[in-house]
């Protein structure tokens, strides 16, 4: 399994073949609390790196997850709309949102690897 | 993603006080400390998640999460700490008479420890509180929200300032126990609470502490207030806990609690711009005073009660599964804008999205199709009957 990326607004990323999976990290559903409600882009849909990619919400509030990467949508995870609790429960696994044609696979370079997103959290509190 | 995200109730509090309330990220860099309860401790033990509400430091929710402490509370029995909120005692001269003055409720008709749920109201007939009222036997005693209560005190010691006397109880705590199993629970401290009728007030002792009990509540379901010394609280609150139906539930699950009930939030879905008539609490204006007025904002609500209110709070369901928050906009199946919400979220129990707002008259009516403008798109919904989840109050 290729190697996690991280994002300083709590998102991961890593390549599967040609795609990149993006989801939100473990730390970022134990802060949003039981997701009811997660929504995803079209197929097609073009993603901006830093941009809005899709919406999670839980009980009490909605939060937007940006895309780490530049792309195009291929693959959305259509069992989070039935069971959006998959996103507390998995979140680094089937909790997955998107799966992306990388515009530029360099991208992902500039982005933390599995230690410094680890650093970074600590330094958060 | 955006941690802090936007939210109806409660903050998320950064290291240099970066809040963000409702969308708006408000800075404050030196805000004043927040206050705590007595049960401040009891919740950093227990794994509380703590956020500011109403200048303190408050719990929104506990390890197991908002969901499972709502789905709790409609199941079991769920134990708040609502200490917060600002407990008053009138007493002197004729209290009754004199609060009659400044809400619409009949308050004369209350028998002694008999309790309603009734609104302070200004000169407009807007909306300055709401709260409950219970007949003791040398006065009144008070229950207002915790953001009003130095504005309600104020206001109450100016306008009844040779009437009565308005206190404040000081070093006090209360608690909420709510839900099917609450009665079961306090049963085995108080044989007598199981016989407490609902909207009654009790006055009785839990470990050995001395305690006002009404039987009331913000979520819908049977269950207990209790008004204790501050002292005794962690001690009750641990004796409570200890018992295997009860929780600890944080106001996060409070506020999707009264949302299904079809409750009102002051400062959401009543405000001083907001009537009894437009807040469809109506029911709240005594018989006696519709005829007699003799209230602080008479002239506009009778006239409301006799003409009708231009807009009305409604109950509204989002028909997807997508969320709809406080502030979005109400259009009607013709585009216009005809509302907006005061409340929205997530119901734990209905399974499915839940608001509340206020629309125009002419689009207030059950069933009525509308939609709702969520990022930039207009989403299906339709005004429904309140609440949306029964209520289960003890009044058999």
């Amino acid at each position: 399994m290729s190697t996690y990326r991280f994002t300083r607004d709590h998102e991961w990323v890593r390549l599967d073949g040609d795609l990149a999976i993006v989801g939100i990290t473990d730390y970022a559903q134990s802060q949003l609390g039981d997701v009811v409600y997660v929504e995803l882009p079209e197929i097609g849909h073009r993603v901006e790196k830093g941009k809005e990619a899709a919406v999670v919400e839980s009980v009490k509030a909605a939060s937007e997850v940006y895309a780490p990467v530049s792309g195009e949508v291929a693959q959305v995870n259509e069992m989070l709309t039935a069971d959006p609790a998959r996103v507390n429960a998995d979140p680094m696994g089937e909790g997955w949102f998107i799966k992306l044609r990388l515009d530029d696979p360099r991208e992902l370079d500039s982005l933390m690897d599995e230690e410094g997103y680890k650093r970074f959290i600590e330094e958060q509190h | 993603m955006n941690l802090s995200g936007s939210t109806t109730e409660g903050a998320v509090v950064g290291r240099l006080g970066v809040r963000s309330v409702g969308g708006l990220v408000i800075l404050a860099a030196d805000a004043a400390p927040l206050k705590r309860t007595p049960l401040y401790s009891l919740h950093l033990a227990l794994g509380a998640k703590m956020v500011p509400f109403a200048g303190y430091e408050m719990p929104v929710h506990y390890p197991s999460g908002i969901l499972n402490e709502h789905l709790h509370t409609r199941s079991q029995a769920g134990l708040f700490d609502v200490s917060h909120m600002g407990q008053l005692r009138i007493a002197g001269g004729d209290p009754v008479k004199a609060l009659e003055t400044l809400v619409p409720g009949d308050l004369r008709a209350l028998d002694l420890l008999r309790m309603r749920y009734t609104l302070l109201l200004n000169q407009e007939g807007g909306i300055l509180d709401d709260l409950m009222a219970t007949r003791l036997e040398d006065g009144l005693f008070l229950v207002v929200n915790a953001a009003r209560k130095e504005a309600d005190l104020a206001h109450l010691r100016e306008r009844l300032e040779r009437l009565t006397t308005v206190e404040v109880m000081e070093d006090r705590a209360l608690l909420a126990l709510q839900g099917p199993a609450a009665a079961t629970v306090l049963s085995r401290f108080c044989k007598d609470l199981p016989q407490l009728g609902f909207m009654t007030a009790m006055e009785t002792t839990l470990a050995g502490y001395e305690c006002l009990v009404t039987r009331s509540g913000y979520t819908g379901e049977d269950g207990f207030e209790i008004s204790l010394p501050a002292v005794g609280a962690a001690e009750v609150v641990e004796m409570l806990l200890a018992r295997p139906e009860v929780q600890p539930v944080g106001l996060g699950a409070r506020d999707s609690l009264r949302l299904e009930a079809g409750l009102c939030l002051y400062g959401h879905d009543i405000d001083e711009t907001t009537t009894p008539v437009e807040a469809a609490l109506a029911w709240t204006i005594g018989k006696r005073r519709r005829v007699e007025g003799g209230f602080l904002g008479t002239e506009i609500v009778l006239r409301q009660l006799a003409e009708g209110a231009t807009r009305m709070r409604v109950g509204i369901r989002p028909d997807g599964r997508a969320p709809a928050r406080e502030d979005t906009q109400i259009v009607s199946s013709s585009g216009a804008k005809v509302g907006r919400l005061t409340s929205g979220g997530f119901g734990p129990s209905v399974g499915g999205p839940v608001a509340m707002g206020y629309v125009d008259r002419p689009h207030a009516a059950e069933d009525t199709p509308l939609a709702l403008l969520v990022r930039g798109t207009a989403r299906p919904a339709r005004v429904v009957r309140l609440p949306f989840v029964h209520h289960r109050y003890h009044t058999g």
